[in-house]
């Protein structure tokens, strides 16, 4: 066996071998091309990095991004919330099909859910056409941008509080109750603390998922340079041009982001699992 | 949609809950989630299969069978045929080192496999270009060799692959890790070899989890949309892929060819759905057989 | 197939759960590894099966160095603590494995492997589950069938990790028994792993003390309860009074008292310790002319069963002196909550003193 395997289970063949797969493919697939885009900003130096993601088309662009992103992720954490508890708490007709369906924006393609919702959310669309008449336009607009990124990150909330919200004990609740508590102050003291880390971590998924999303966006969006002009769609727009250095140059900035999310994500989830545990 | 709704348990006379809501604050907010998912969820999904078919099958089965349409339909299963496939393999082979073995620096690997849900698309679709493309890293080797990646199918399969990287992996490290060594050690015991032991032993165990990757791997694998852009070149016919076709129907203003062709992905999107709900209820269900009231005759 | 193992040691990062281990398994017997979790019982078996590779040493079978040989080379049978049955695989099937995995040259024909499974699962007496799941076993029925999946290859050897752990105590005792005839029958080297001593002592033919990584003490039931070797084994096979105190002339001086002793080899003034069991201490009443024994009081009479418990008041401790009286005793001592007595010893056991036992109790 490897001097890696510690001897727990050794007993078991094929450490090496799957292992080996394993690093090879991870390798080649996803850290030896993520590298280029770092070694290819290396090439630039600090003052090149820093002269293309700091010009004002850039930084608007990370304002909208972020801006809409955070957005979209606060209203799917407290809609999502009320999703998973309506889900979890009450029994209505339909409710199964509902919960099978609140995974729709995993699983359908983010150019379909693009091209939908700006149809239904133009000026003369069907939901579009109501708001319209008072000078709200949603479709082509930052507004836009917001619907698009609230739809894809919905599930994120759900799925990670409903889990939480199954396993809440009836018992807490019901002591609570025993002790005078009305229903919100149950929920406020009782219930919100412990489905809170589900909650902070669902949110982050969302938020991380909105920074960089392009399909589903882009048909929305409307794509004005300095007004609706998310980041991955400049990133685009600079390789159109074959203007690979900048275009490497903001997707390394959006990188570092990214990994930064995750890494708070995943402290956020073991922050959570301990949460749970305890 | 209809959102008509009948709620079931209503107290009538009896003492309040102390663990429920009353009945109208319970209408409200089941009310309040479906007018949001409603808004958010079923009228895109709707909107689809109604655009789709305005104009009446005609023009619709027309829009499917055009054979820019045809074309776009067979890359993406040829896509999804190689890349599924190889991430299945990853995903069984990282599971079984990272659920059976102890080394060092696993959870790192773990953090490592999912990197590519962090990565935006467009991002995974760029570092291919740089690697491949024209003045990439091996750009004037490839062209020198008459080798095309980028713009080409090989580009597309990669792009796929990296945004597909981590479905079956994830799925699977969690059951395995949950599910223990103890059977494939009580096989090894009786004389199992390793070949056995994965396929009498291991694989009926996983199987329903491995499924559930593969589903949502492949729906992700077909409707891949920001990667494969940035490295198709959007050739018509040759390397546009379905996504990618709709895209160029709607920028073309054939809104009744783009719907028809999405809501073919939609189509995908709800069998993959349909599917996941039956794996979680057989798994669910699984899970209720392997805890039987223990009542013990010996 | 006798069983030996040599100088084995092996460590978990910096935890030695074996520290140099010897041990003889002879053919033919039923022995047990007790004692408390975490005392390297486990992983001794796991060793022996080769489901674990130890850092040093040798595991010998029939005298053969066996160390080299792959857990499915040796031959053999592992029941699993939490029975490790395939749960996808009917009850037939999980006892039909070992047979079918053999080399296409080795395996029975399917005739005979269903011959044969048939004839384990009437050994255990479950020819009737043959065709269900083990999810729709009890703890009990899963257990049996474990043993006779593992018998299905013919060991040489068994080996049991807790078989009875996860059951609740009826059928725990019916097993016991069961496995010991079971045993009688077949009479294949079988070592089992325990930490209840009432199972070790009353099903194996020899028991193996085990405590910290190493083996305390080595012998029959009846020779490591009514002769303990160290003091962990005193403490840890049935119940224990332990008097602390110092060696003078005439017995051990507990505070103000003394005990009497017998013959011992300690040295005049040094601080030992004195372990009684319950019904080697002798109850008796006040008396003027008594210098023997501790005075004490009576906290609690338990008269349930043959046996009487009496709980006395311990001077140097919280926790009670332990007395078992027979009902003849107890009826002609009178005995009354309350009431003051002395207890005296009729038979102790003579520890020198060992930092690590200064948190116990004492009087």
């Amino acid at each position: 066996m490897s001097t890696l395997s510690s001897g727990r289970r050794n007993v078991l063949p094929g450490f090496n071998i799957s292992l080996g797969f394993t690093l090879l493919y991870l390798g080649l697939i996803v850290l030896i091309p993520l590298s280029a885009a770092f070694i290819k900003t290396w090439g630039m130096g600090w003052e090149g990095f820093w002269a293309v993601v700091s010009t004002p088309r850039v930084v608007a662009s990370y304002k909208l991004t972020f801006g809409t992103s955070l957005m979209a992720a606060s209203i799917n954490a407290v809609f999502g919330l009320l999703v998973a508890w309506v889900l979890v708490r009450y029994d209505f007709w339909g409710r199964r099909i509902i919960d099978a369906l609140v995974d729709l924006p995993f699983a359908l393609p983010t150019a379909v859910a693009g091209i939908a919702l700006t149809a239904i959310y133009a000026g003369n669309g069907w939901i579009g056409q109501f708001f319209e008449p008072y000078g709200i336009k949603i479709a082509f607009t930052p507004l836009g941008i917001l619907v698009a990124l609230t739809f894809i990150g919905l599930p994120f909330v759900v799925r990670t509080v409903q889990p939480v919200l199954e396993d809440l004990e009836k018992e807490l609740e019901e002591a609570a109750a025993s002790l005078g508590a009305n229903r919100l102050q149950t929920f406020r003291h009782v219930i919100l603390p412990a489905i809170g880390p589900a909650l902070v971590t669902g949110f982050a998924l969302a938020f991380a998922r909105a920074v960089g999303e392009y399909g589903s966006v882009i048909f929305i969006a409307g794509n004005v340079p300095m007004v609706s002009e998310i980041t991955p769609l400049l990133i685009i727009t600079k390789l159109e041009q074959y203007d690979y250095v900048g275009a490497t140059a903001i997707a390394v900035s959006m990188l570092v982001v990214s990994f930064t999310l995750l890494l708070i994500i995943n402290l956020l989830q073991g922050w959570a699992k301990k949460r749970q545990e305890a | 949609m209809s959102t008509t709704l009948s709620i079931h348990n209503t107290p009538a006379a009896k003492a309040p809950s102390s663990t429920t809501e009353p009945w109208l604050v319970r209408a409200l907010l089941i009310g309040i989630a479906l007018a949001f998912l409603t808004l958010f969820l079923f009228v895109p999904l709707v909107a689809v299969f109604f655009e789709a078919l305005k104009k009446g099958f005609g023009p619709y089965w027309a829009a499917l069978a055009e054979p820019d349409a045809i074309s776009a339909i067979k890359l993406t299963l040829i896509t999804a045929a190689i890349a599924v496939p190889l991430n299945l393999v990853f995903g069984v082979s990282a599971a079984w080192a990272i659920a059976k073995f102890q080394f060092r620096g696993k959870q790192f690997l773990i953090t490592l496999i999912d990197l590519p849900f962090s990565v935006s698309p467009v991002i995974a679709g760029l570092i291919y270009v740089l690697i491949f493309g024209a003045q990439g890293w091996f750009g004037s080797y490839l062209s020198d060799n008459d080798i095309k990646i980028i713009f080409a199918v090989p580009g597309i399969v990669l792009a796929t692959i990296f945004v597909t990287f981590p479905f079956v992996a994830r799925e699977l490290i969690p059951l395995m890790e949950a599910q223990g060594s103890d059977e494939e050690e009580a096989a090894r015991v009786l004389g199992a070899n390793g070949f056995q032991i994965f396929w009498k032993v291991t694989l009926p165990n996983i199987k329903w989890g491995l499924l559930y990757g593969v589903i949502l791997c492949n729906a992700r694998a077909m409707g891949e949309f920001g990667a494969v852009s940035v490295v198709s070149g959007h050739i018509r016919g040759l390397t546009n892929t379905l996504p990618l076709h709709v895209e160029i129907l709607y920028n073309e203003y054939a809104f009744t060819a783009a719907f028809a062709t999405a809501s073919l992905l939609a189509l995908l999107a709800l069998v993959t759905l349909g599917l996941k709900s039956l794996v979680e209820w057989r798994t669910h269900k699984r899970i209720n057989e392997e805890l039987p009231p223990e009542n013990p005759q010996p | 197939m006798s069983i030996a193992v040599k100088n084995i040691g092996k460590k978990f990062g910096t935890f030695t759960a074996l520290d140099n281990i010897s041990l003889d398994f002879p053919q033919g017997e039923l022995v047990a590894l007790l004692g408390p979790s975490g005392c390297g019982k486990t992983t001794l078996l796991r060793v022996i099966a080769g489901l674990e590779s130890p850092d040093q040493g040798q595991v010998l079978f029939d005298g053969e160095d066996a160390s080299r040989q792959d857990v499915r080379e040796r031959q053999v049978g592992f029941v699993f603590q939490h029975y490790a049955l395939f749960r996808h695989m009917t009850v037939f099937d999980n006892v039909a494995f070992g047979l079918r995995v053999k080399p296409r040259k080795e395996r029975p024909s399917e005739s005979e492997i269903k011959r044969k499974v048939h004839e384990l699962l009437n050994l255990v007496q479950l020819d009737w589950l043959a065709d269900r799941y083990p999810s729709q076993l009890s703890g009990g029925q899963r257990q049996r069938i474990a043993l006779a999946r593992a018998l299905a290859v013919e060991p040489k050897v068994l080996l049991l990790d807790e078989p009875f752990g996860a059951l609740d105590a009826k059928v725990r005792k019916e097993l016991r028994r069961w496995l010991r005839r079971l045993h009688d029958d077949l009479h294949i080297t079988s070592i089992f792993v325990t930490h209840d001593q009432e199972e070790a002592l009353e099903v194996a033919d020899r028991v193996v003390l085990m405590n910290k990584g190493h083996v305390e003490q080595i012998g029959t039931p009846a020779e490591v309860y009514s002769q303990p070797a160290t003091q962990f084994v005193y403490g840890f096979l049935g119940s224990a009074n332990i008097f602390h105190g110092r060696i003078q002339d005439g017995g051990l001086a507990v505070g103000e008292h003394t005990l009497p002793l017998d013959e011992h080899t300690l040295q005049a003034d040094t601080d030992a310790v004195a372990y009684a069991r319950p019904h080697d201490l002798e109850i008796v009443r006040l008396n003027g002319d008594t210098t023997e024994g501790i005075p004490t009081k009576v906290l609690r009479i338990l008269a349930i069963g043959t046996l009487v418990r009496v709980e006395l008041e311990n001077p140097g401790s919280n926790v009670p002196i332990e007395a078992e009286l027979t009902r003849d005793q107890y009826q002609e001592l009178k005995l009354l909550e309350g009431e003051a007595v002395v207890v005296r010893t009729k038979n102790v056991r003579l520890f020198p003193k060992i930092d690590y036992l200064a948190n116990r109790v004492s009087v």
